[in-house]
């Protein structure tokens, strides 16, 4: 075991590390979080190990308790990505970009994140306000996806994906949950079912496998987030 | 009329047990009246509808309340008196779909292996097995039973797939009960249900609860089992067109495996329970 995540099933920060560990096909130990109906991040023992009272908290061998997501993906690509790709530290320009989009991924949390946990479980939430935010901040990934495109490039940052497409990834593809539709969003649409495509993808309720990965004849639900 | 003078005639969940401390008020919504719900001493809960305090009872660990002066007796669910059952309260998720529909996908089993992929069901194991539906008329009850469907994890507890038997009891419009085969007790079955709080008739709150037997799941891993599950098919079910369950046959295609969902809706229409469904009545 590499590390001990503190884990919610339903959580699209949590999914982010799930999901990096799967592509990166490292094992580690999940202990879940009675997160709902429970709060249970806000009992006096989680705050001791992360005093934010966020989900997921990562914790390593060596003692090293990591509360952001973010450094969590970073982490484990230095860890665990001989490649290097995943976390480009060969090149400047685009690790400037990768923290850039790590950073843009925290507006996502907290307007699409926010909007889905008021959506599904009645979060008290300025309803106007993030739902207002959350397109803004969807209608900006479009664009620079339809550049990236324009540009011949098929990831966030570049021809690769990186830890910053994995951290924009989940609130991204929820963002229906939350009653946001991917329609008029054409190049995320491809984003994410490029992303679902990679060896190892792994799924949490509301992310579907790609249809055509799985048996011919198989009716499958991945419309619904393509 | 849309059913909602028959809807009114039944208790609804509103809260859990000691959801709400001493002090401690919440607005909620029932059959699109406003209701505001105050924690007392004791765990003691009242609810009022425009200052009016509503009857409330307390069963399977969450608080009833019904807008009625004269209400139905609420269902009775046996296996709640079962002490060594672990009791679990899932907590409320919100669904923007008609109350009847949140119920009637919880009957179906043939949704499993493409919507609960490598949990509750998996390819090739599609198919659905011929099994009974009646109605039980001294409860007046939907009953299926006699089915069989193979499941690769049919529960927290279970190690590897098994061939896994179901009942389904459908005691109100708006409750489904299930008993399963329980992995970790050969005689016994495990129980789930879903309460459903309709908010009005295209939205509703999704209490699921569960009486099992298992001794080594922590409480958090059983209610995230059960959430993982639920939310999957929450996404089924916003998606789902018209939003409204249409109760005659033609409208949808049914596949074999709805016998009970066309059982259920027969059951429905039958009784005048109107409410989220897409006909009036
Ligand atoms: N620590 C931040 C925030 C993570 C976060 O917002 N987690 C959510 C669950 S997905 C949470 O725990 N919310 C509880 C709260 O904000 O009180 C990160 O890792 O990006
Ligand atoms: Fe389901």
């Amino acid at each position: 075991m590499s590390f001990t995540l503190h884990n919610y099933v339903l959580s699209g920060n949590c999914y982010k590390i799930r999901l990096m560990a799967s592509l990166l096909n490292v094992t580690y130990e999940s202990i879940a979080v009675d997160f709902h109906p429970g709060q249970e991040h806000k009992s006096e023992p989680l705050l001791q190990l992360n005093p934010a009272g966020t989900l997921p908290v990562l914790t390593t061998t060596d003692g090293t308790v990591l509360t952001e997501t973010q450094a969590m993906l970073v982490w484990l690509a230095q860890q665990h990505d001989p490649s290097n790709s995943w976390w480009p530290v060969h090149s400047k320009p685009q690790i400037t970009r990768v923290v850039q989009w790590l950073g843009f991924a925290s507006r996502l949390t907290a307007t699409v994140g926010e909007l889905r946990l008021h959506s599904m479980l009645n979060k008290p939430v300025n309803v106007t306000a993030v739902k207002t935010g959350a397109k803004v901040v969807l209608r900006e990934l479009e664009s620079h996806l339809t550049e990236q495109r324009i540009n011949n490039l098929q990831w966030l940052t570049g021809d690769t994906p990186t830890v910053a497409d994995i951290a924009c990834f989940p609130y991204t593809a929820l963002s229906p949950d939350a009653g946001i539709e991917h329609d008029d969003y054409p190049a995320i649409r491809r984003w994410l079912h490029r992303l679902r495509s990679l060896p190892g993808f792994i799924t949490m309720p509301g992310i579907y496998e790609l249809h055509e990965l799985r048996k011919p004849d198989g009716y499958t639900v991945s419309d619904a987030t393509l | 009329m849309n059913g909602i003078e028959h809807a009114l005639e039944y208790w609804y969940p509103i809260a859990m047990h000691n959801e709400l401390s001493n002090g401690q008020t919440r607005r909620a919504r029932l059959l699109e009246k406003e209701l505001l719900l105050s924690g007392g001493a004791n765990d003691s809960l009242t609810v009022t509808c425009n200052e009016r305090p509503l009857a409330l009872q307390s069963a399977f660990d969450h608080w009833w309340v019904t807008l009625s002066e004269n209400p139905l007796p609420l269902f009775t669910i046996p296996e709640a008196d079962e002490a060594e059952r672990r009791f679990v309260p899932c907590g409320v998720v919100r669904v923007a779909c008609s109350p009847l529909r949140a119920v009637e996908n919880f009957l179906d089993i043939a949704h499993f292996p493409f919507v609960h992929t490598d949990v509750l069901g998996a390819e090739p194991h599609t198919e659905v097995y011929k099994y009974d539906v009646k109605i039980d008329e001294s409860k007046d009850e939907v009953i299926a039973s006699n089915i069989r469907f193979y499941q690769p994890q049919a529960a927290k507890s279970a190690e590897g797939g098994i061939e896994t038997e179901y009942i389904y009891r459908v005691p109100a419009p708006m409750v489904a009960i299930l008993y399963k085969t329980c992995p970790q007790k050969a005689d016994a079955m495990d129980v789930i249900a879903l309460f459903v709080q309709p908010l009005d008739e295209q939205t509703c709150d999704v209490w699921p609860w569960m009486a099992l037997y298992d001794d080594t799941s922590t409480m958090a891993d059983l209610i995230q089992f059960q959430q993982l599950i639920f939310l999957q098919d929450r996404s089924i079910l916003e998606n789902q067109i018209p939003r409204k369950l249409p109760l005659d046959p033609g409208l949808e295609i049914p596949t074999r495996a709805d016998l009970t969902s066309i059982s259920y809706r027969r059951w429905l229409k039958k009784r005048g329970a109107y409410y989220g469904a897409l006909e009036n009545c």
